[in-house]
């Protein structure tokens, strides 16, 4: 009963809250700006009203171009099953779902650029080309920064990698982890599209990875992909405030509010590295994520000694 | 036993009077193929047979060949290599039939099913000899049928130098084999393979001999596996095969190589530590060069076969971590890895025999297979297409497919020796872990951009026309084998478990059957089935809600928004080129870039003409192996006196040879009474 309660809290939270960081982001984006912002529930709003869009495909489109979004929601969803929110427990645990939880965003990937290319334009071609093309680099940063918790804890479930023994570990091994969390961060951005890999508030080519490739969508297949888009955000913050915050108090009045603070939190950083940053030029891009790469690695290099 | 003769006997009889109907296309076809067909169902159900008893069947009768035996075995290992063989070879017969009638007016179709039926017969062959003498026989056949048929269109010179490659690098493994199998005969005193095992446990095949056989063996067997530096000639004879023996020959006939390297573990069960270390390491610099050069090429069917070499070097890095395992005493790690490369090998084979076929369906309906030329053939050949696109997630080794499962199981193997060890080895495995991420990202590049270019879009050439879908004999095949690919995804508990008898022949030691350990792959296998099937029942889930739900707003077809740009031609896609760009100029390392030439237009209203030019030619083929050759065939075009092109003087530099080596083995009894 416990545990149908705790997953279900955890569906819920997962389905309802991610639109919400978003609406943070900008916020706390106008916020720097001195401007007052779309309110905080602005994403909800544009979802709802996507849905009851009609859609416009293009000629050159086949089924390809309309699983893309399926998939890239479906993946995400996915991905958040398997995040321990609060003690260690996951509604879709099992030992190596780490490396699902890596493989499944992979292929959302593979889907959204497949779509983007479905349509024929130099422009999505172009976001599809760069979107794989960091993912190479990112994705080892994240399995490595994995792999330094697996290591930790002894175990290959994610759940009991980001349980409240991680707060032991963070006296005996600081260091390796906040190389991880630094590591973690960046990945957190290039997956998501943010600043400085990318601007997601401009279109065409400013926009280089992600919006670029999803221009033609419309109606309930762009909702559907600004909706994965807002769950990918929660995966990753929700991993990072499990690092950052292993605490368990053993009462879910105080574990459950503590954990979507620490989201919020980390949407809140999204803005401020956001406000603070400019983009970097294309050519820079693969650089920091090297440097997340090689975060990660010391963190191993620093753990395994 | 009786229907693994049949098989083998309907192959080369059937083979036989498709070469003897030769005269008409249409009789040799039916002949031909429906004899591979008939005789691979023979051979499948022997196959099963044993792999679900698990016990062995041989036979041996006299041979009058000087240490030779016709001995032959079945045995789980042997059962567990011929089930893709006879799954595979009569798909591609079938999808063959109709892929060569096309040449029916410029070619004979008898030779080609007599060389194929053939191939298939010494492939099994391979798999079944229980002897040194046999097995080579077989091996040799098996090469040399495979040659003619890699040359079938020899008119072309690029066909012509493709299969000379092959036959170069074939002769080079057998010179290697031959040499171990003397080894291994000197040893044991006879080439029976049932003799070899305990050669190696009662020290008649020493330390220094056990070495030096599993390098030739290494060396031998990796030439035909395609391992990297000894992988050239692979990106050249599988794109110049017929598709459906390019099918057979990436989804079987390289795999004879890993063959042969598991049949010597069963001979020494406990191999020296670095051999598992060696594969290993050379399986992850096969895997990563090969997915480096498979993103760089334009020809679909290269694409493919520098596909292979990486699949190839993840099962042989997966094989190495099992004998790493093995050597350290690390249950799970040993059955992890072995048991990854087992599944790997049968998900290979689905896999790539089924894009090998894909690609000769573009080829058959287009008529190219330059990438650059192709685009939005999934709305012309829809089939294909979509068969083509659930190939290549598999190939991915993206969930929810079958070759998720394979890839999942290695990377659990390397993390528990990462987890179970200190220091050195536990860094190696980390670093090993990484490497292996960035094979999976660049392999996602790959197909993204195989099919992506391909099917999807528009396309880029208007001189492609005709474009046609294939018909039913050829789609129908490639759909059962994506079929397969699904039925191991959701199901690889079940197929796993048919490698228990393999596994034990490969792993063992005191005590392994019963430690707990042994059951721990088939719990994970079971979650990793029951995972793909929840993804892909939440995927076409959603798909039918979404079509369900958009169905009434089907709005109006547009063009692609061309950015505000009025007038946007087909010419400005992304290319297969442009899209890896980054990765192929920025990211690689030096030695595997494309070398490229550009002429960039010059001034403020350039009027000259500007010229761009890109070319990834293979790295070792292009430093190491061409400027040897060069230099040693310079050196040896002094000998081409010897080179008379008469039969009657090379038969005469034969029978030399053979006195010369007959008065050496007299004049040694003589003066020191060896025999």
């Amino acid at each position: 009963m416990d545990t149908l309660v705790h997953n279900s809290v955890h569906v819920v939270l997962a389905l309802t809250l991610p639109p919400l960081l978003l609406g943070l982001i900008a916020k706390t984006k106008a916020l720097f700006a001195g401007r007052k912002g779309p309110p905080l529930l602005q994403w909800y709003f544009d979802l709802i009203r996507l849905f009851q869009k009609g859609s416009v495909f293009s000629q050159t489109t086949t089924w390809v171009f309309r699983a893309g979004p399926v998939v890239g929601l479906v993946t995400a969803a996915m991905a958040i099953l398997l995040i321990p929110m609060v003690n260690g427990i996951a509604p879709l645990s099992f030992t190596g779902d780490l490396i699902f939880l890596a493989y499944i965003l992979g292929l959302g990937r593979f889907f959204t650029a497949l779509a983007a290319l479905d349509t024929g334009s130099s422009f999505e071609g172009m976001g599809a080309a760069r979107e794989v093309t960091f993912a190479c680099l990112a994705e080892p940063a994240f399995i490595l920064g994995l792999m330094v918790l697996a290591k930790l804890s002894g175990s290959l479930k994610l759940a009991t990698m980001l349980d409240g023994s991680l707060a032991t570990h963070w006296s005996s091994s600081g260091a390796s982890l906040v190389l991880v969390l630094l590591s973690w961060f960046i990945i957190l951005l290039a997956e998501n599209s943010r600043i400085p890999f990318d601007d997601p508030n401009t279109h065409l080519e400013l926009t280089m990875i992600h919006e670029v490739m999803v221009l033609d969508h419309s109606g309930p297949a762009l909702g559907m992909i600004l909706y994965g888009a807002a769950l990918k955000l929660f995966v990753f913050a929700a991993l990072i405030v499990r690092l950052a915050l292993p605490v368990n108090m053993g009462d879910p009045w105080l574990d459950w509010p503590l954990f979507i603070g620490g989201t919020l939190l980390v949407a809140m950083l999204v803005g401020v590295v956001e406000s603070v940053m400019a983009r970097l030029r294309l050519t820079h891009v693969p650089v920091l994520l090297i440097a997340a790469c090689l975060l990660s690695a010391f963190g191993a290099i620093l753990l395994v000694r | 036993m009786l229907l693994f003769l049949l098989a083998i006997a309907t192959l080369l009889l059937g083979g036989g009077a498709a070469y003897l109907y030769r005269s008409s296309a249409k009789a040799a076809t039916w002949v031909g193929a429906g004899t591979a067909v008939l005789g691979s169902v023979f051979g499948l159900v022997s196959a099963f047979q044993a792999l679900a008893h698990g016990g062995t069947d041989g036979l041996r009768l006299a041979w009058s060949i000087p240490l030779g035996s016709f001995y032959i075995e079945i045995d789980p290992l042997t059962a567990f290599f011929m089930v893709p063989l006879f799954v595979l070879a009569p798909l591609a017969a079938l999808y063959g039939g109709n892929y060569l009638y096309a040449y029916k007016e410029k070619k004979s179709l008898g030779p080609p099913w007599f060389l194929y039926n053939l191939l298939i017969a010494a492939i099994a062959m391979v798999f079944v000899a229980r002897n040194g003498i046999l097995f080579l026989m077989a091996w040799e056949i098996m090469a040399l049928s495979a040659y003619f048929l890699v040359c079938f269109e020899h008119e072309k010179e690029s066909v012509r130098k493709a299969g000379w490659a092959y036959l170069v690098a074939s002769h080079i493994a057998f010179a290697l084999l031959i040499v171990a199998f003397v080894l291994l005969g000197r040893g044991a005193g006879t080439l029976d393979f049932d003799q070899f095992p305990n050669a190696f446990s009662s020290r008649s095949i020493g330390w220094a001999t056990g070495n030096t056989i599993w390098i030739l063996a290494i060396i031998g067997f990796g030439l035909k596996a395609g391992f990297v530096p000894l992988h050239v000639w692979l990106p050249e004879a599988h794109p110049a095969a017929p598709s459906h023996v390019s099918a057979v020959m990436s989804g079987i006939l390289i795999k004879t190589g890993l063959y042969g390297l598991l049949r010597l573990l069963t001979f020494d069960r406990t191999p020296a530590p670095w051999v598992g270390l060696t594969l290993a390491g050379l399986g992850l610099l096969t895997a990563f060069l090969g997915i480096a050069m498979a993103l760089q090429q334009r020809d679909i069917k290269r694409v493919l076969a520098y596909s292979s070499i990486e699949n190839m070097g993840l099962i042989a890095f997966s094989m190495g971590l099992g004998l790493w395992g093995m050597a350290q005493r690390l249950p799970e790690v040993a059955l992890l890895g072995m048991t990854g490369a087992l599944l790997h090998i049968w998900n290979h084979a689905l896999m790539k025999g089924l894009l090998f076929l894909s690609a000769g369906s573009i080829l058959h309906g287009t008529g190219t297979k330059d990438m650059e030329r192709l685009g939005g053939l999934l709305r012309l050949m829809p089939f294909t297409g979509s068969t083509m696109i659930l190939g290549s997630v598999a190939l991915a080794a993206l969930p929810p497919l079958n070759g998720f499962v394979s890839k999942w199981l290695m990377y659990m193997s390397l993390m528990k020796y990462s987890m179970a060890t200190e220091t050195a080895g536990s860094l190696m495995a980390h670093f090993g872990v990484g490497l292996l991420a960035l094979i999976g990202g660049l392999s996602v590049v790959t197909f993204v951009r195989l099919t992506g270019i391909v099917l999807l879009g528009a396309p880029r050439d208007k001189t492609v026309t005709h474009v046609h879908e294939s018909s039913k004999w050829m789609t129908g095949p490639m759909q059962l084998l994506a079929l397969l690919c699904l039925v191991i995804a959701v199901i690889p508990q079940r197929t796993a478990g048919l490698f228990g008898g393999v596994l034990q022949q490969m792993i063992g030691w005191e005590g392994m059957h019963s430690s707990p350990e042994w059951e721990w792959p088939s719990a994970s296998l079971e979650i990793a089935g029951a995972i793909n099937a929840w993804t892909l029942l939440a995927v076409l889930t959603l798909a039918a809600v979404l079509w369900v739900r958009t169905r009434r707003f089907v709005g109006p077809q547009a063009s692609t928004w061309g950015c505000g740009y009025v007038r946007p031609t087909v010419r400005m896609q992304y290319t297969g080129r442009s899209f890896v760009e980054m990765i192929a100029e920025h990211l690689l390392p030096r030695f595997l870039r494309p070398r490229t030439r550009r002429e960039a237009p010059r001034g403020l209203f350039p009027a000259g003409k500007a010229d761009f030019e890109s070319q990834s030619p293979d790295p070792v083929d292009q430093k190491v192996y061409a400027p040897f050759f060069c230099y040693w065939a310079d050196r040896f075009s002094r000998l081409r006196i010897l080179q008379q092109g008469k039969v009657h003087v090379y038969l005469l530099y034969i029978m030399f040879t053979v006195v010369l080596a007959l008065a050496w083995a007299s004049i040694r009894t003589w003066f020191w009474g060896v025999s």
